[in-house]
């Protein structure tokens, strides 16, 4: 662009300052979010038509899941947003290797909640829970069980390719807040951890009405 | 223009014309108004164009009122009529309705069966009961006004009484492959005399009754072996049971229509009647939906064996002792 | 409102240089507008292609000039390419990002970067969709229903899907970059209620693309798995349930026939403002109608159902609901109407499509109300009733304000005017064309010819030659346009900065407009449409 914004010259074109730019990549945050509410929307719904079809089947299908590994994620995640806002903390006060810490901290509880999902999908690859390619006993002639596993495997295998793009967005994040002058008034990091605790909620909604509602 | 063949299609054009009436007493105004203002205020024609209000409100209020009036109105109007459409009439001719691609099969209670073709009795409510083998299909005869897809894997239900005589298109319409659009067939609206007759060429008689039918199927496919009508057998009687309320494991009720008893014959791990073992086989994949409306037709009969509604658990059944209505 | 960049003359975005990187590689919304126009019309013309053979097969009952097999990939291929490819992106992607910066006195969009991956994907997406096409094509009809597209279909469904499917992104990141500009790039002064009518519907339309598109794509996703691991998800013999998908499919499919119209609406205010010389009758009513047109949307899916097997229960409230969608669109009739009652009004090509849309989109309303009255729907739909319906929404609306607005904001894009008889006279034959290929078309499915039909009983032939002969007119009312609207790059007179004589940010910059819009950033102190007495006389 050849023309020069007047106010800021750290802003980009067509900002006129930062706090502009800042609001609107807030703003589009916000409305990405929006949009995978409604992907994951998609998924919920299924679940639930699916559910209120044959409610008996969705608990024997339910029952067969490994609980405690589910219980561990879910705190494994959990944790993994606390470490997240107190990285968005120490950023906002400008303490740089803090934050680059807490950052890297979040990244790694974020890996072992992918590690313990695929060894949890390991578990059920094994007893033979896995629809089209390894359904064994637990799922012959019981296609309402099956279906349950398949909204399962939708439901998990969707929110961790979501786990595994946080994990890249910490480390973009991370690489950046590591050059960046002034950590105190830069906001990327705000916007990763909005989506980081996003994805920690969608599997607060999954981990019960997968696990827990009989 | 396209015949009435019952007095429901007479009423349906009654509101189509309803709803013209609204339309053109909307449009044609406004279509007047536009040319009207073009011509008169075209730019460069005398005329006062001074004294533009910026004053909308009471404007903005009239028309957003009236035609949500209006179409309130309508909506009442129109449900109104929908609502008969829901509910079939008891004494109703039960045809059965099996489609797949590219055909439409119907089953008579009395017998007959017949492809792309449908013969019934003018004056009498006919009730459809329908499934497909495949995909979606739709069962549509313009003449009555009336269509209804038609699903896979569960019965959709659609009803009529024609009154005039004559022969009708009934065709498919919803899109459902390669030959969607020749998978038409008639409806052939009959006298009473007339239907009688036919049924008698057809080969109706005592023995060739669907229930009739059912009943033999109803041994060779085992179920006899459980379902004995005293009950003492690994599943419930089935005396009394169709059309009727059954007490499910878990406390609820389910009322045994052919919903229900499709899925009971398919999916038997659902709903399992209260105080069994759900250890009845599925039978998906073994049985036809064209069997399975036969089995069905005999499980009606056995249904209505039970004196409905005096049958508390204990009454005997006609002919056959034992409890009814699926307790142990 | 500024005129400084009248006095300082600038290089256009045009003239910001020719080479074909400089525009594959740019990022000013108005370069990105013009990659969007080719590819639409491009689009455009395969979908046209197919319906030109579908009008011309279904001038004899019999089905003699293309298969059965051919026929139902035909139709198909126009649905799938209209819709996703041509109208979607119509007017938002064109006119839209051409205008949205220069309408609110930005330099750009929010995200120009974001904004030309767009573009990329959408492309992307098309490519995918034409491979499925010329490796054989698809026949589920555009609205994939299951089981049929998943268990039976034996053509490319995954292929199309994902092409859908990556499209979809495309027309999030269009919407979430509009939202995203007019909540933070409005010139100083330029308040909500000052925005021009064309924004109000844009926004209203990419909050719909942004909440209802990620549906489609969850559910283009569970029929890919569905069709390739063969599990059960919408197919019964599997312990599916054919009606959800039916549900999710509609979710999405109802909202996205409110992208294309609600931009056509804010079109015609445009237009109409601008040759009545007035302000629209009732702006805040209007801006808000956009707004309740989006949200009621969302809430009337399952009128596509009514003989689907939902319960009564859920088509009476379906039903209702579906009347009342009525009434914000029945407002904003009657404010354009009032809108030109002591207007100065000049009956120039813009305002031609702009009156056409007016009426068209009025008759397509109205015939809703039959669609939204049960027993006369039960009739009626899955027939060439339905059809006609909504070409007279997609073709009659929008079609007619895209064009409208191409020429409207035709010498804004190229500096130049197009010959303003030939306009009218396209207009015209295009009004002209449209009413004989789709009125007859109602009658037809008021006399119970169901849609998708390759062969057909012979009493319906005189009806659907009439509407093959409307659908030759209409061809050559398309041809025309794109003559001389090409024809005009080079030789047309002109524009200057504003032809029309018009109000709005967009006619005080240059035609065409330099890289940045505005050599600096307007104060916007007057509300939109702020035509006075004197202007009218």
């Amino acid at each position: 662009m050849p023309i020069a914004s007047e106010a800021g010259a750290s802003a980009r074109v067509p900002f006129a300052d930062p706090a502009q730019q800042h609001e609107a990549a807030s703003a589009a945050m916000w409305v990405f979010l929006s949009t995978e509410v409604m992907l994951f929307g998609g998924v919920f719904a299924a679940y639930l038509w699916y559910r209120h079809a044959d409610p008996a089947a969705f608990a024997r299908g339910s029952a067969l899941l490994d609980a405690p590994l589910g219980t561990v994620n879910t705190a494994v995640l959990l944790t993994s947003s606390l470490a997240m806002a107190l990285a968005v903390r120490a950023a906002a006060l400008g303490r740089r290797r803090p934050a680059l810490g807490w950052l890297a901290g979040t990244a790694v509880l974020g890996l072992a909640f992918l590690a313990i999902k695929l060894l949890s999908w390991r578990h059920e690859w094994t007893r033979g829970l896995v629809p089209a390619l390894h359904a064994g006993a637990a799922l012959a002639a019981q296609p309402r069980v099956e279906l349950f596993f398949v909204v399962y495997f939708i439901a998990t295998g969707l929110h961790a390719l979501h786990v595994l793009a946080g994990v890249g967005a910490l480390a973009v994040t991370g690489a950046a807040l590591a050059r960046v002058r002034d950590p105190g008034r830069w906001n990327p990091i705000e916007l990763t951890g909005l989506y980081w605790h996003f994805v920690d909620i969608v599997w607060v909604f999954l981990f019960p009405i997968l696990y827990l509602v009989r | 223009m396209l015949p009435q063949a019952s007095d429901y299609a007479a009423r349906v054009d009654a509101l189509f014309l309803a709803v013209t009436g609204v339309c053109v007493a909307f449009g044609v105004p406004v279509m007047v108004l536009l040319a009207t203002f073009c011509i008169r205020f075209r730019r460069g024609r005398r005329v006062n164009r001074r004294g533009v209000t910026r004053h909308t409100l009471p404007w903005e209020i009239t028309w957003t009122a009236v035609p949500t009036l209006i179409a309130i109105g309508m909506f009442v109007r129109a449900a109104g009529l929908y609502a008969s459409l829901t509910r079939p009439p008891e004494d109703a001719l039960e045809i059965a309705v099996t489609c797949k691609q590219w055909m439409w099969k119907f089953q008579h209670p009395t017998g007959p069966r017949e492809i792309d073709a449908l013969h019934v009795p003018a004056g009498r409510a006919v009730r459809l009961t329908m499934t497909s083998e495949d995909v979606i299909h739709s069962l549509y005869v313009p003449a009555l006004r009336i269509k209804q897809d038609v699903l896979p894997g569960r019965y959709t239900e659609l009803w009529f009484r024609a009154t005039r005589p004559g022969s009708y298109a009934l065709r498919c319409a919803e899109y459902c492959g390669v030959a969607h659009s020749r998978m038409d067939g008639i409806v052939v609206v009959l006298p009473p005399e007339g239907y009688a007759q036919w049924l008698r060429a057809g080969g109706a008689g005592p023995d060739s009754t669907l229930a009739a039918r059912g009943a033999v199927l109803f041994r060779r496919f085992g179920c006899s072996g459980c379902h004995r009508d005293d009950g003492r057998g690994a599943g419930p009687s089935l005396l009394g049971v169709a059309g009727h309320d059954v007490p499910l494991a878990g406390g609820r009720f389910v009322r045994a229509d052919d919903g229900y008893l499709r899925d009971a014959i398919l999916l038997p791990a659902r709903d399992v009647v209260a105080g069994y073992a759900p250890v009845m086989p599925s039978f998906a994949g073994q049985i036809g939906e064209d069997e399975l409306f036969v089995l069905l037709a005999y499980l009606h009969a056995l249904g209505r064996a039970a004196a409905p509604d005096a049958a508390p658990p204990a009454t005997l059944g006609p002919g056959a002792s034992g409890a009814a209505a699926g307790t142990p | 409102m500024t005129t400084a960049a009248l006095e300082r003359p600038q290089p256009s975005y045009l003239a910001a240089g020719d080479t074909l990187r400089s525009w594959l590689l740019t990022t000013d919304h108005k370069r990105i507008a013009w990659l969007y126009l080719v590819t639409i019309t491009l689009f455009f013309a395969i979908g046209g292609a197919a319906a030109t053979l579908i009008r011309l097969e279904l001038l004899t009952p019999q089905g003699d000039l293309v298969s059965d097999e051919t026929y139902n990939k035909l139709f198909t291929l126009h649905g799938v390419i209209m819709v996703w490819f041509f109208l979607i992106p119509s007017v938002p992607a064109v006119l839209g990002n051409f205008l949205v910066p220069l309408m609110i006195g930005a330099r750009d969009l929010a995200f120009p970067r974001l904004n030309l991956l767009s573009w990329y994907i959408f492309i992307l997406g098309g490519a995918f969709t034409l491979w499925a096409m010329v490796s054989g094509g698809v026949d589920t009809g555009w609205t994939f229903y299951t089981p049929f597209s998943t268990m039976f279909s034996n053509t490319h469904v995954v292929l199309t899907a994902v092409g859908v499917f990556v499209t979809g992104f495309s027309s999030i990141l269009t919407g979430l970059n509009f939202i995203v500009t007019l909540h933070t790039l409005r010139a100083p002064g330029m308040t909500w209620m000052r925005l021009p009518l064309f924004l109000w519907s844009l926004y209203a339309t990419s909050l719909v693309m942004v909440l209802a598109t990620p549906v489609l794509a969850i559910t283009l996703v569970l029929i890919a798995v569905e069709r390739i691991a063969r599990v059960g998800i919408f197919d019964p013999a599997l312990g599916g349930d054919p009606l959800l998908f039916q549900h999710l499919f509609w979710f999405y499919s109802h909202p996205a026939v409110y992208i294309m119209i609600l931009p056509g609406m804010g079109v015609t205010s445009e237009i109409v403002a601008a040759f009545s010389r007035r302000r629209v009758f009732g702006y805040g009513f209007v801006a808000v109608a956009s707004l309740a047109i989006a949200l009621l949307g969302f809430l009337v899916w399952g009128h596509h159902m009514f003989v689907a097997g939902e319960s009564f229960y859920a088509n009476l409230v379906f039903s209702f609901l579906s009347f009342m969608v009525a009434i914000p669109s029945a407002v904003k009739v009657f404010n354009w109407t009032a809108t030109l009652y002591k207007g100065s009004i000049a009956l120039d090509t813009p305002m031609l499509y702009a009156l056409a849309f007016i009426a068209l989109f009025t008759i397509g309303g109205l015939t809703g109300l039959y669609l939204a009255s049960l027993p006369v729907d039960v009739h009626v739909t899955d027939t060439y009733f339905v059809v006609a319906h909504f070409h007279t929404i997609m073709v009659g609306g929008m079609v007619t304000a895209y064009l409208g607005g191409l020429h409207y904001w035709w010498p804004k894009m190229t500096g130049r005017r197009y010959p303003e008889t030939w306009g009218r006279v396209a207009a015209v034959t295009l009004f002209l064309g449209f009413a004989l290929t789709f009125f007859p078309q109602f009658a037809l499915g008021y006399l119970g010819m169901p849609r998708r039909y390759h062969v057909y009983p012979p009493e319906f032939q005189v009806l659907n030659v009439l509407s093959s002969a409307g659908a030759s007119i209409l061809a050559i009312g398309y041809a025309l346009p794109l003559v001389y609207l090409i024809a005009s790059l080079r030789g047309g007179p002109t524009a200057g900065p504003n032809p029309w004589g018009a109000r709005g940010l967009e006619w005080t910059v240059p035609s065409p407009p330099p890289p940045g819009n505005f050599a600096t950033i307007p104060r916007v102190t007057e509300e939109a449409y702020a035509y006075t007495d004197a202007d009218r006389e």
